[in-house]
């Protein structure tokens, strides 16, 4: 037990980690007040299993893996609670996509190209915040599964179970998400 | 994958020539996962046939192409919390260290 302790070391979890998990937080879920919470959470909930640690992995990933679980569930309950609403809305935003009678692109929604093919993103920080305010409109729920996928390559089955949506809502909604996002990026294209 | 299952989704070969829901559900399924090989060949001849997919394609590539380069430069960004916030959440640390 002592031993253990020594090599997590909490009395320096703070300089060595706090800033790390912070920014990992801020990535997943864009609000500075949360991610505080959630950095103070999981140093507590760390702290509580200690004695779980079993020196397999570094104190850091070990720290990240409890603050991920966390993210998870913050993800869930954003997605229970007003999702109804906010799905429907996005999808009555897309059902003017396609033709419902035969699938074609309708003439006003049809891509076309706008300039985001030879565009540099490292270039452009004007970019990035289209970017995120586009991503910020999608329903919470698609915006959890496109993060998991996009930022941590989770597997399909993983988010499929920690968000509770069945394989085939999965691919529905990453669809659905990347509709959206391009018509987005299309209309408020700089 | 249960061949039943797959005709709902899909339909008769001459349905996605001419379906572009359908063509881009493909197109987002094969960048992040698998589609079966007949999947793969209806989508090539949707494509060969349709042009604003062949844009959509090129686009949304390079869409999350460029979602997980932000994604990765955010959390590159190293974002600081305030020292009085960490002296408080050492602390507190401390402070159950000490219950124990």
């Amino acid at each position: 037990m002592t031993d253990k302790i020594q090599r997590l070391d909490p009395h320096h979890w703070v300089d060595a980690h706090a800033d790390y998990l912070y920014s990992y937080a801020i990535a997943r879920i864009n609000d500075e007040e949360q991610a505080k919470d959630l950095v103070q959470e999981t140093f507590l909930a760390a702290l509580q299993r200690v004695d779980k640690f079993e020196g397999k992995s570094s104190e850091r990933t070990w720290l990240t893996a409890i603050l991920k679980y966390k993210i998870i569930d913050v993800y869930r309950k954003k997605s229970s609670g007003l999702v109804n609403a906010d799905v429907q809305r996005a999808e009555q935003d897309q059902s003017d996509f396609f033709n419902p009678e035969d699938g074609h692109w309708t003439s006003e929604r049809a891509p076309r190209e706008f300039g985001i093919d030879d565009y540099d993103p490292v270039e452009n920080k004007e970019f990035n915040s289209i970017l995120q305010k586009c991503l910020q409109k999608l329903p919470a729920l698609w915006l959890s599964v496109f993060t998991m996928k996009h930022m941590d390559d989770e597997s399909t089955e993983v988010i499929c179970s920690e968000l509770k949506v069945t394989q085939s809502n999965f691919w529905v909604i990453i669809h659905r998400a990347k509709l959206n996002l391009r018509a987005c990026l299309q209309k408020n294209w700089i | 994958m249960p061949s039943k299952k797959l005709d709902l989704i899909m339909g008769p070969l001459k349905k996605i020539t001419h379906n572009c829901h359908k063509a881009t559900f493909l197109i987002e399924k094969k960048l992040i996962g698998r589609i079966t090989l007949r999947e793969h060949v209806e989508l090539r001849i949707h494509l060969f046939g349709c042009s604003v997919c062949r844009i959509y394609l090129k686009q949304t590539k390079k869409i999350s192409e460029m979602v997980r380069q932000m994604f990765h430069s955010s959390v590159n960004a190293d974002k600081h919390l305030d020292d009085g916030f960490k002296k408080e959440l050492q602390d507190r640390i401390e402070d159950e260290l000490n219950k124990n």
